[in-house]
């Protein structure tokens, strides 16, 4: 017999959070602490100090006294403790509890900051508070999800979703989140672009930026050059349509095809994810600049005069297709082997040729995955910032000018918010064209029936100019790669060739003394920093994207359009804008997080989290949805469905997300270069320093290492994830004999 | 220990879904669902079955109206909290887990031990003859055996309704006579209360003890095998339940229940199941007609089909054509001839006129 959840009186989910919500409110510090975990702050005061007092401990001292009502958020729900969950009492007092502490959590935040009242109208009313406070800390963020999961249990008890309150607190966590990270500091940006000099508002500011002809001039048209955001249109379609084609050709080959090397290019296609942003641009420079070997090679033999062809669209063009068309391999690869081989199968037995199925089933079937893809490429072409920095010359690009904007002499924040809006009309205008193309129809494949068939080959025809393709693509990358090598271990490029590994030993050398190891190369800092970051900032993003997937795809509720749409909102912004807002956002009580390794942590999460959003869509919307209806009637609630049958089966778009993740955070330069700070320098940003002060060698000689690191960690997560076993008959596909 | 039934009654009062905002799927059924019956949904294509069957699991749910499942409310429990197993028609067995496993899911969640979730299971599986299969994957597994598994899984729950939704239409036809005479045989050794969706009506003849006809979202007629096709409340569950010759005729009198009806020249007495007098139309099986009789319809047979166990004959009279069958094979009719049909005395039965005339 099936235990009834809603006849229980004991509630463990609900026990869980008032328990967490008294823990935050008396026992952790309240507001921040500096190196919260060394965990200083327990013998210096604690729990009795200003500094690392619990709210309740403030309190009782007669301190920040505006914290006591959400003393009565925590009060309220032990009423509920041994009731039902029908009772309408029950919800009732959650929704209160919840509502009340959150609510007041978050006013008082806003109102008080580290200069007493915030608003000049609080002051008028109550007169001078005389008090400040600082940014929240753990104590503070354990009561806020204690106050904001006790309000979702109190919605989940009314009968929202059914009563699912796993759902709905995945829907309120996401939807908080989402807010905060994103919503809230891209207002706080925004707001930028209206305010004057002397810090008014006015509409005419905004509109001088926006009509300036740098922006819109169609010059190009006759001869001279065109706006900024033309030249980014151009370029990110170009990209777009580059990166979806060539990634689709890679599934193929990997997926359909007896190519014999298949793994071989798995791994070649891999490369470019995971090499740091403008090492390519570096490595095409050593290859194409003026005193480029292949540059040189052919002024020494042709006679042909070196030119600067290589900076401006094609250099950039070239840059930005090798650096993300593993994106749309990646993408692809699912989304072509989720096809399900007995819609191939059947489309053949209905005397379709090879060159017919895959016309009008396989491609047909493709689409969503290619429809992300491209929207994949536009937006990283369109944020991307370092090829363009390194290889631009006079192709200026949105997201290069909104660094200028910012870093330049101009520090115009004005500036970087009107392009900031250029930049995401274009990537929202994109998101929309693809929701219109895909249009309502089911690209549902994987059935809940045991799928036996084996994929089919690609026709001939297809197959040969395909094989040639990747194979071009293929010997080119293999050449940039063995360029950066070869960059790392030379005394000076160009100048001096002879071969040295002096680049290394500066940044890596340790040496092993009687205390330990000592890590006294350069880089040892940053590279650490790194790590640690991208490993904490992957599982993270993976987890929130595949949750949000999960919602999207299997879950209705209102308001689920703005929900998918906020949450995507985040990816159409480019790293350099994420950055500066959140130093706007983030380095003023209530959350003050500039200079910490968290706030790096959430700009990554909230970076790269639509990767994972997409790769879940793609995957789960080719599940079919009577796997979750049996499981729910077998008794398993959502959380277990989730748990048990959509992740195992969702393998594959997990490791994506977390090889993503991780890569990311270790490669993404646009936002970092604004977060760091001296105590959490990323590596990144350190070789950014170096390129700066012409240290070639040891600049490529640190991403070389990087992309090393990065591929073993890479095999690594491949391995802990394994792959799903869906029960093909073969994994093999067909031969052609 | 060994699987047995909790079984228990469905109920449906005034029970409506509308999804989205105007499609109506059911509208304002009401139902009774006997403990320990096997009780058909059947009717035409988008009638509304599926969306029935969905709202008894809980993955629909009523728009109006309350569902009872035993002596409770379920109305606003999701399917988790439902004790009500499923068996889909894609089977949806899970592909990333063995027959075992797909078997043992729903234990898990039930509160039984490793060691009990495991002799269940091995329970399960023998029930539907698949001892041993336990360690393959779906996909190593024929359809019907994919199918019994998915059977074993929603059984070992002993749940309180056993669901299922066309769970034949992915099988050949002799296996679909095969698995649905297991489905019955264990249906009643367990005494398991059984909601059956099906558009196939000889299956549903077959397999149930209560039919439930539905058509544009609403109940034609609830009754047992036997009463849908003796004694069709209308001319749609006449049609759709078996074959019927549907003749218009006319009511002349009636008295204590009993009509006397004519067509043409023809009369005949029959029960009058509360007709007037005034027209009405007589629903004839082709079982029930006598070729050949005394007194009867005039009709010209124009052709004559031999089916080896019977004949198939198309008659032709003023108000159109009849099928009939006969048992006499030695002797067939031969096409041309003019003959009078009569009516079996039990059989026919009237119906109210045809409303779209
Ligand atoms: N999710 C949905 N949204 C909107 N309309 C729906 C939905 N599901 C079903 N319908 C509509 O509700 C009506 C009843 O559908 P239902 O699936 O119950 O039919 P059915 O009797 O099972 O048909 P079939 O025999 O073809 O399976 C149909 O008109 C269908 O179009
Ligand atoms: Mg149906």
């Amino acid at each position: 017999m099936r235990t009834l959840t809603t006849e229980q009186t004991t509630h463990p989910v609900l026990i869980f959070w008032i328990i967490a919500g008294w823990v935050g409110f008396f026992l952790l510090p309240w507001y921040g602490v500096e190196d919260f975990f060394t965990f200083e702050w327990l013998i210096d005061g604690y729990p009795f100090d200003e500094d690392y007092a619990p709210a309740a401990f403030l309190i009782g001292q007669g301190e920040k006294l505006w914290l006591t009502p959400m003393f009565l958020g925590l009060l309220l729900p032990l009423l509920a403790l041994g009731r039902r969950k029908t009772d309408p009492i029950y919800a009732k007092l959650l929704i209160a509890a919840g509502a009340i502490g959150f609510g007041w959590l978050i006013l008082q935040g806003f109102t008080i900051g580290i200069r007493g009242w915030n608003f000049e109208w609080a002051k008028a009313l109550f007169g001078e508070l005389g008090d400040r406070q600082f940014g929240m800390g753990y104590g503070a963020l354990i009561c806020a999800s204690a106050f904001l999961f006790l309000f979702t249990q109190g919605i989940a008890a009314r009968g929202a979703i059914n009563g699912d309150v796993f759902v709905v607190s995945a829907i309120g966590g996401v939807v908080v989140i989402v807010t905060a990270f994103v919503f809230f500091p891209i207002a706080k940006m925004l707001t930028a672009a209206f305010i004057t000099e002397d810090g008014g508002y006015s509409a005419g500011v905004f509109a001088s930026k926006f009509f300036d002809d740098r922006l819109w001039g169609l010059g190009c048209l006759s001869g001279g050059r065109c706006g900024v955001a033309w030249n980014s249109l151009f370029l990110a379609v170009l990209v777009g349509l580059i990166t979806t084609v060539l990634g689709l050709i890679f599934a193929l080959v990997v997926t359909r095809s007896g190519f014999r090397y298949k793994r071989a290019l798995r791994a070649l296609t891999v490369l470019p994810i995971i090499t740091p942003p403008f090492v390519i641009g570096l490595a095409l420079i050593l290859l194409f600049g003026l005193s480029g070997s292949v540059t040189v090679f052919f002024s020494d033999m042709f006679g042909i005069q070196p030119t600067r062809w290589l900076y401006g669209l094609p250099g950039i063009l070239i840059a930005q297709t090798l650096a993300f068309t593993p994106i749309a391999f990646l993408v692809l690869i699912g989304v072509v082997e989720g096809v399900s081989p007995s819609m191939e199968e059947a489309a053949q037995t209905l005397r379709a040729s090879k060159w017919q199925v895959f016309k009008t089933v396989s491609l047909p079937l493709m689409r969503p995955g290619l429809a992300n893809a491209f929207l994949l490429g536009f937006i990283e072409s369109m944020a991307d910032f370092g090829n363009p920095l390194v290889l631009g010359g006079n192709y200026d690009v949105l997201s290069t000018e909104i660094f200028f904007a910012i870093v330049g002499a101009q520090y115009d924040q004005g500036k970087a918010a009107v392009l900031a809006m250029v930049l995401l009309c274009f990537t929202l205008g994109a998101f929309y064209a693809q929701r219109f193309w895909l249009g309502k129809k089911s690209y549902t494949t994987v059935s809940g029936k045991g799928d036996s068939g084996v994929h089919p080959h690609m026709p001939r025809a297809l197959s040969i100019p395909v094989l040639a393709m990747a194979m071009i693509w293929a010997a080119f990358t293999m050449v940039v790669y063995v360029m950066i090598f070869y960059g790392s271990v030379v005394e000076l490029w160009g100048v001096n060739n002879t071969l040295t590994l002096k680049h290394y030993v500066t940044a890596f050398s340790f040496r092993i003394e009687d205390s330990g190891i000592r890590w006294s190369g350069a880089a040892w800092d940053s590279f650490w920093t790194t790590l640690k970051i991208a490993a904490i900032a992957a599982p993270l993003t993976a987890i929130v994207g595949l949750i949000t997937a999960y919602l999207l795809t299997r879950q209705t509720f209102a308001g689920k359009n703005a929900f998918e749409f906020g949450t995507m909102l985040s990816f159409a912004i480019p790293g350099t804008v994420i950055g500066v807002s959140y130093i706007l956002a983030f380095n003023v009580p209530p959350v003050e997080i500039t200079g910490t390794g968290i706030i790096l942590v959430v700009s990554f999460i909230f970076r790269n989290m639509p990767v994972g959003v997409r790769a879940g869509i793609a995957s789960m919307s080719q599940l079919d949805k009577s796997l979750d209806e049996s499981s729910l009637t077998l008794g398993a609630n959502s959380w277990q469905t989730f748990r048990r049958i959509i992740l195992p089966l969702l393998r594959p778009a997990i490791l994506a997300a977390l090889v993503y993740s991780f890569v990311r955070a270790m490669t993404a330069i646009s936002a970092v270069i604004f977060l760091v700070s001296a105590e959490y320098d990323m590596a990144t940003s350190y070789i950014i320093g170096r390129v700066e002060n012409n240290d070639y060698g040891l600049a490529i000689a640190y991403s070389t290492t990087l992309i090393f690191v990065m591929l073993s960690v890479v095999a690594l997560m491949q391995f802990i994830v394994g792959r799903t076993e869906i029960g093909r008959r073969m994994t093999q596909s067909r031969t052609n004999t | 220990m060994s699987i047995n039934s909790k079984a228990a009654p469905v109920s449906f009062r005034n029970v409506t879904k509308v999804y989205g905002t105007d499609v109506v799927a059911v509208d304002d059924i009401n139902l009774e669902i006997e403990a320990g019956k096997l009780v058909t949904l059947l009717g035409p294509s988008g009638c509304g079955k599926t969306t029935t069957l969905r709202m008894i699991a809980g993955l629909e749910m009523a728009t109006k109206g309350s569902i009872h499942i035993g002596d409770r409310d379920v109305t606003l429990l999701p399917a988790t909290d439902r004790d009500v197993s499923m068996v889909f028609q894609s089977y949806a067995l899970f592909p990333h887990m063995s027959v075992m496993e797909n078997v043992s899911y729903g234990l898990g969640f039930s509160g039984f031990d490793k060691s009990e979730t495991k002799d269940r299971a091995a329970q399960g599986l023998d029930l539907v003859g698949l001892r041993g299969y336990g360690d393959r994957l779906p996909s190593e597994l024929s359809g019907g055996q994919q199918q019994r598994v998915a059977v074993a899984r929603a059984l070992v729950l002993e749940p309180q309704v056993l669901l299922f939704d066309e769970p034949l239409s992915n099988l050949d036809a002799k296996l679909r006579r095969q698995v649905r005479e297991e489905i019955r045989d264990i249906q009643q050794n367990l005494g398991l209360t059984v909601v059956y969706v099906t558009h196939d009506q000889e299956e549903a003849l077959a397999v149930s003890d209560e039919i439930v006809v539905m058509r544009n979202a609403s109940i034609a007629q609830i009754g047992s095998p036997r009463d849908l096709y003796d004694a069709p409340a209308d001319r749609f569950v006449a049609d759709f339940i078996g074959e019927a010759n549907i003749i218009p005729c006319e009511i002349t009198s009636v008295s204590k229940d009993v009509a006397t009806i004519k067509i043409d020249a023809f009369t005949h007495k029959l029960p009058a199941r509360g007709l007037p007098v005034g027209p009405a139309a007589l629903a004839v099986r082709p079982t029930r007609l006598k070729l050949g009789a005394k007194t009867g319809m005039k009709m010209t047979l124009q052709k004559a089909t031999y089916v080896g166990s019977r004949m198939e004959y198309t008659l032709k009279a003023g108000f159109g054509e009849v099928f009939a069958v006969s048992e006499d094979v030695d002797t067939p009719l031969e096409p041309g001839a003019d003959i009078m049909v009569g009516l079996d005395a039990i059989g026919p039965v009237l119906l109210p006129p045809d409303q779209s005339h």
